[in-house]
């Protein structure tokens, strides 16, 4: 609307605009910017060239060329013999149901792999914008009921299993999944809380943040095993992987808490000011203006604390909670599959790093889209 | 002007009782001292412009008024209703204040449309669509409707101040207060939304505004109040007020601002 006008400056004759010199751009302009600018920069280039191609060609070599893919009847003596040379990918080939369904029973199989499929069919919904309404909270609900029915069966003709032989990734995905979903809300209100004006509120979230922030995971998690049945009632007894999944909420919770508080405090205080003089209610000031523009600066925060989450899942394995790393671990524990740790370690990492990376792009997406009104 | 604000129009000019009342009004910061014994009665339909040099207490004065502020002594009441620890007293005041800020405060996360039609359909109960007619309607009267889907960054300051007021209208306020509309803007973008501001004293909207901008005091404020140090110094109307500066301390204001145009 503002009618300024710079028109009034007199003509200059104008330059024919022409492309940039072809050295300078593209893939050729690249190069040359950023592999060959000097004679160091090239013997660097060379060099560094030189030994990833040697790497990548002794992994292949040993990944695929020289691998042995299956052996008969637990006979690892084939394996054994390549030792360095090849890859023992038969340790996977045997022994991958048990790293991903752990103890489960065998022909219960079907069970635990719905279920991962379920997680990640609720991920890739969840992920999806157009579906962020009310229904989702549904979905999620019924689809978590669903995968406990499933696990724990014992209705519409499925054996009933006990959770002690829970195991391998749906475990992981199980404490993730439900670690991540609760802990968030809770540490959005804790953040609220934390500057809450009312004293009690504040000190409670405080106290809250403090003491979990200051122990490790680990004594938490032995706490809930060990100690916290000894607090309990003689004959009550709360399931152990309940009691892991609390304490991983508790303590996401805490560090989220942080991470949204310094969202929280990243806004102006116009913004809560423009919002109280129209009028708007504590709750709708902090769902429409003050956690949405919050939580989305602290996208990058909030992804590397989800992150770092969905890996320390695997600590549960020194409370005996048998995780994916840890039935990993326990695959390679019988004598004729014994020394076989890389190619089983190899295959979980990747498993882990699937999960991390497709969480770090979506959030890189997200941001991306989530912030475009910051763009001019 | 138009039928837009014709419920504003329709209030009595004189003889109504007293839009805002402040009787006494006391505030501190700590151990400063920042409104002292404040008195102001603003009738409905008048137009009153604030001045005084800065910390003057003048932003904090109309900030209580909607207690973005909370003043500690005296007495403040808004139609009538007093200002204080009730809840639900304030909710009814915040509804019938608009105020527009220095520094705009839009929700930049928010498109301009949902910027003005937020607070009309979550404190007012308006449906969604009568929300959207209502706020293309003002943004028309501010003459941008055409930025509606537009985000707040990606408009020019004086065009975001405009949004500001539209957003504010849209709650069909009885009141609007205005702490330094002008003061963020650069020069070329003041006039635009002085303009807007004009337009909506000629229909009669009850309006404080803390403003440097002499002009504007002169063309439609039917008072001036001059503070300074956290007191009212004098009151009275524009030309009377400028001409005939009573007190030292706004002659010495005075000087400053002609100096400073």
């Amino acid at each position: 609307m503002s009618d300024i006008t710079l028109n009034a400056a007199p003509k200059v004759a104008e330059a024919a605009p022409r492309t940039a010199p072809i050295s300078q751009i593209g893939f050729v302009g690249w190069m040359r910017a950023n592999l060959f600018s000097g004679w160091l920069s090239t013997a660097v280039t060379l060099a560094l060239g030189y030994f990833i191609i040697r790497w990548a060609i002794g992994f292949v070599d040993w990944a695929f060329v020289n691998a042995v893919w299956s052996v008969p009847n637990n006979q690892t003596q084939a394996c054994r013999d390549l030792r360095g040379v090849g890859a023992c990918w038969a340790v996977i080939t045997e022994k991958h149901r048990f790293i991903l369904f752990g103890t489960y029973p065998f022909e219960e199989h079907w069970r635990p792999a719905l279920c991962v499929a379920l997680f990640v069919g609720l991920y890739v919904v969840s992920a999806m914008r157009r579906f962020w309404r009310k229904e989702l909270a549904l979905i999620w609900a019924v689809t978590l009921a669903a995968i406990g029915v499933l696990m724990w069966g014992g209705v519409l003709g499925m054996p009933y299993v006990p959770q002690e032989r829970w195991g391998g990734l749906v475990i992981t995905l199980i404490l993730a999944t439900f670690g991540l979903a609760f802990a968030f809300p809770l540490a959005i209100l804790v953040a609220l809380g934390r500057r809450s004006k009312l004293p009690a509120i504040k000190a409670i979230c405080v106290i809250y943040v403090e003491l979990i922030r200051g122990v490790p995971l680990i004594s938490l998690l032995f706490m809930a095993s060990v100690m916290f049945p000894l607090f309990l009632p003689e004959g009550m007894n709360i399931d152990k992987l309940l009691r892991a999944q609390i304490a991983i909420i508790l303590f996401a919770g805490a560090y989220l808490a942080e991470v949204v508080r310094g969202g929280l405090q990243s806004l102006s205080r116009g913004q809560y000011e423009a919002a109280d003089a129209l009028g708007l209610s504590y709750w709708q000031k902090t769902g429409f203006i003050i956690l949405p523009q919050a939580l989305r600066l602290v996208i990058p925060p909030l992804v590397n604390t989800f992150i770092g989450f969905f890996k320390d899942t695997s600590l549960v394995l020194i409370i005996g909670i048998f995780d994916l790393l840890t039935a990993g671990k326990t695959a390679i524990i019988e004598p004729a599959w014994q020394g076989f740790g890389i190619e089983v370690y190899l295959t979980v990492g990747a498993i882990y790093f699937i999960f991390c990376f497709a969480m770090s792009k979506y959030s890189q997406g997200l941001e991306a889209e989530l912030n475009r009104h910051r763009a001019r | 002007m138009s039928e837009t604000l014709e419920h504003i129009a329709s209030a009595a000019r004189t003889d109504a009782p007293p839009a805002i009342l402040l009787d006494k009004v006391n505030k501190w910061y700590g151990a400063l001292h920042v409104l002292r014994d404040v008195s102001l009665n603003v009738a409905l339909g008048e137009r009153v412009v604030v001045c005084g040099p800065s910390g003057s207490g003048k932003s904090t004065m109309i900030r209580c008024i909607n207690r973005l502020e909370t003043h500690q002594e005296g007495q403040i009441k808004v139609n009538g209703i007093e200002l204080s620890d009730d809840l639900k007293a304030l909710d009814d005041i915040r509804r019938e204040v608009g105020m527009v800020f220095q520094s705009f405060n839009l929700f930049p996360h928010l498109t301009i449309l949902e910027n003005c039609t937020l607070a009309p359909i979550w404190v007012r109960r308006m449906p969604k669509k009568e929300a959207e007619e209502v706020a293309m309607e003002y943004l028309t009267r501010v003459r941008i409707p055409e930025q509606a889907k537009k985000y707040p960054g990606q408009l020019s300051g004086g065009q975001q101040q405009r949004v500001a007021i539209a957003r504010a209208l849209c709650m069909k306020p009885k009141i609007m207060l205005f702490d330094e509309p002008t003061s963020a803007l650069d020069p070329e973008m003041i006039k635009e939304v002085l303009d807007t501001m004009v337009s909506l004293a000629e229909t009669g909207m009850t309006m404080i505004c803390v403003t440097h901008e002499m002009g504007f005091a002169r063309q439609v404020a039917d008072r001036v109040v001059f503070m300074d140090r956290g007191e009212i110094v004098e009151i009275g109307e524009p030309n009377h007020l400028f001409e005939n500066p009573q007190t030292e301390r706004l002659k010495t204001f005075l000087s400053q601002i002609l100096r400073g145009h």
